[in-house]
């Protein structure tokens, strides 16, 4: 074992050695300082997926990787806008029913025979403004009255329920309109599939190395130069990986559904991480006081989130639309609330604000999908479904809380 | 220091409620000067640095920057004419680091209205270059890993950055043990020397008198008197601490 003797001297020592025993306690140094870091999530990724792959040799097959692809889609588009809301302190509670009125209103709003007989996209558009204005009415009592968020949105839960089941007196709404459709059910030929992959590690591959090359222009140190370069190499071989296995499904390729994740993620993961708005967020969940104090306007940030939050639900419940290709009366409820918000949390978005990334969104969507798909193709019952996705619920909220208990006596 | 004060508060009444917290109460600093607001708990000092700093409206009174009458609508107003104030509770976000904090609220962009990160960074070295903090390890250290004193450093690191005219300093040493309570009133000097009114607010008389040119004695709200501190004895600023004594008249009844 003593090839693993660890050499680190400190943090601003020589450059540690990359022996496990260090990587360790580097990933250990962040926890206490409030980073948990993707590690954990992929860890119990890999492992969820073994246990599936062990009790049914189909869960790995591309037919079932596409599958998966598309079922996690509705429940990340919805837990990116919770990861805002979270950030800043607060919660969404009304993200299920949100998004049921928007399957609602993306079905009314392309009714072949109707006066609102919209195409596909504006029918899409229209929705997702649905549920932008139900987050701004919502929101608006949490940032200029200071009511809880938690009881806003309980409540405005239970009232959107009630406007799905008024709203639909016929019971089911088929969507007969190609374009809504299609979201969730077209799926790339392999050589395109391959193109998107290639634009994803390409844009990916260039945006980190002009961060690295103003770094350099500026005379700054570049920090965690092994590590960037590193990740290039990962988003490059996660690429060309989904797009070999989603391309050897016979029958369909990578579903546009994956395209939209990655698309969304990369517009979000910006807003959140390179504009002031997205700084303003991070800060107000931090400290809302010191936000007030540096002039940021809070209530704003407060509106513009829970803004974003419904709108993102609404994307998330016209995809779930478009799965069934209809809405009737069950939209918008089942687990999605909890798996949204689970998604977001099991991602390492803190519930306590201010921690967390939106690239981590997309892995705590994948570790609900996961175990709703497989314990639904090994023949579990729901009941194994719940459990499984509580405990590893509970799990990511008790590191959260450790990792924040952990900053705060580290900051003195 | 004769010269018109760079910033004068003059007449200020506020109330909370029922609570009078300031009854026709004012203060002035100039340029290069050192002013101390001194006084007991509750005697209104949090309150009137919270109305120059535009946190706090007042419900009566004028508030005077280079002698001409300005009307500070929020902290934004304070901020644009140059006055910075450092919190005793610093008013630091934990979850962000170092030049995050620095550049809170007024962020730089590049041309693609993206953060500018490396010349926030840069600058940020620079400040806290010049004004000797060399404690931190990183500027990219979130500040919930910073000791007290480094926090400190970088409140009132926050306040220089921005070519403020005024900065008022909130209890800065309150929570610093020795060795650190030096550097910060060290560092307030230096603040002074550059030719930056500083306003030292305090219960540590000992601080006040090391640092300060004049202090300002509120009790109860109202003034107690402005002293020189170089002709001033503690006993008598304690005096007029505690019961107010020497008032001067302002007008008021």
């Amino acid at each position: 074992m003593s090839g693993t003797e660890t050499t680190l001297r400190g943090p601003s020592g020589a450059p540690p050695t990359w022996s496990p025993a260090s990587l360790a306690h580097l990933w250990w140094q962040k926890v206490r300082t409030g980073e948990i870091g993707s590690a954990p999530i992929i860890l119990a990724i890999v492992l969820i997926g073994v246990f599936f792959q062990t009790k049914n040799s189909n869960f790995l097959s591309a037919t079932n990787f596409n599958n998966l692809l598309v079922q996690m889609a509705g429940v990340t588009v919805i837990a990116f806008g919770v990861a805002f809301v979270l950030l800043i302190g607060e919660i969404d509670l009304s993200v299920g029913f949100i998004s049921g009125i928007a399957g609602v209103a993306v079905a009314e709003f392309q009714l072949p025979g109707s006066s609102h007989d919209y195409p596909g996209l504006v029918a899409i558009l229209f929705a997702v403004l649905v549920g932008a204005v139900i987050g701004v009415f919502q929101g608006s009592f949490v940032a200029f009255l200071g009511v809880p968020s938690f009881v806003v949105t309980l409540a405005g839960n239970l009232a959107w329920q009630g406007v799905i089941l008024r709203s639909l007196p016929q019971g089911v709404i088929v969507i007969q309109d190609s374009t809504i459709n299609d979201i969730a059910n077209y799926f790339f030929s392999p050589t395109v599939g391959w193109i998107v992959a290639a634009a994803i590690a390409g844009s990916y591959a260039l945006i980190t190395l002009n961060d690295i090359r103003v770094q350099r222009r500026s005379r700054l140190p570049v920090d965690d130069l092994p590590g960037r370069l590193a990740r290039i190499a990962v988003v490059a071989a996660l690429s060309a990986g989904v797009a070999y296995w989603a391309g050897t499904d016979p029958r369909r390729g990578l579903p546009f559904a994956a395209l939209l994740i990655v698309a969304l993620l990369a517009l979000l993961s910006v807003l959140a991480a390179r504009t002031t708005f997205g700084r303003h967020v991070y800060a107000v969940g931090g400290n809302a006081e010191a936000a007030h104090r540096a002039g940021i306007n809070v209530t704003r940030i407060r509106l513009l989130v829970f803004t974003i939050s419904g709108a993102m639900s609404a994307l998330g419940g016209v995809i779930f639309a478009s799965q069934l290709r209809s809405v009737d009366l069950s939209a918008g409820g089942g687990t999605i609330l909890l798996d949204s918000i689970a998604a977001a949390v099991i991602g390492g978005v803190s519930l306590f604000g201010g921690r967390g990334r939106v690239g981590g969104v997309v892995f705590g969507a994948l570790v609900i999908a996961i175990i709703a798909n497989g314990t639904d193709l090994v023949g579990y019952s729901a009941s194994a479904q719940y459990i499984i996705t509580a405990a590893i619920l509970l799990a990511a909220v008790t590191l959260d809380t450790l990792a924040r208990r952990r900053l705060a006596d580290s900051g003195l | 220091m004769n010269g018109i004060p760079t910033l004068e508060l003059r007449g200020v009444f506020k109330s909370f409620g029922s609570v009078r917290a300031l009854v026709d109460c004012g203060f002035e600093v100039q340029d290069g000067e050192v002013m101390a607001l001194v006084g007991d708990n509750g005697a209104g000092k949090s309150t009137l640095i919270k109305c120059a700093a535009g946190i706090q409206s007042i419900d009566a009174g004028e508030i005077y920057f280079d002698g001409s009458l300005v009307h500070l609508r929020g902290p934004n107003d304070a901020a644009r004419l140059g006055v910075e104030v450092v919190y005793q509770d610093l008013a630091l976000a934990d979850n962000l680091d170092v030049v995050q904090n620095m550049y809170l609220g007024r962020e730089l962009h590049n041309r693609m209205q993206l953060l500018n990160e490396s010349q926030m960074r840069k600058t940020t070295e620079q400040v806290m270059a010049d004004l000797g903090v060399t404690t931190l390890r990183s500027v990219r250290q979130r500040v919930a890993t910073l000791s007290g004193g480094q926090r400190q450093s970088v409140a009132v690191a926050r306040a220089v950055l921005w070519n403020s005219r005024v900065v008022v300093l909130d209890e800065p040493t309150a929570a610093l043990g020795v060795v650190q309570t030096e550097q910060v009133l060290a560092l307030v000097k230096r603040l002074a020397a550059q030719g930056l009114a500083v306003v030292l607010v305090s219960h540590n008389l000992n601080d006040v008198f090391q640092v300060a040119d004049r202090i300002t004695v509120l009790h109860l709200g109202r003034n107690a008197g402005v002293f020189e501190r170089a002709t001033t004895s503690q006993e008598e600023i304690v005096l007029a601490i505690t019961t107010g004594n020497r008032a001067q008249p302002t007008g008021g009844p």
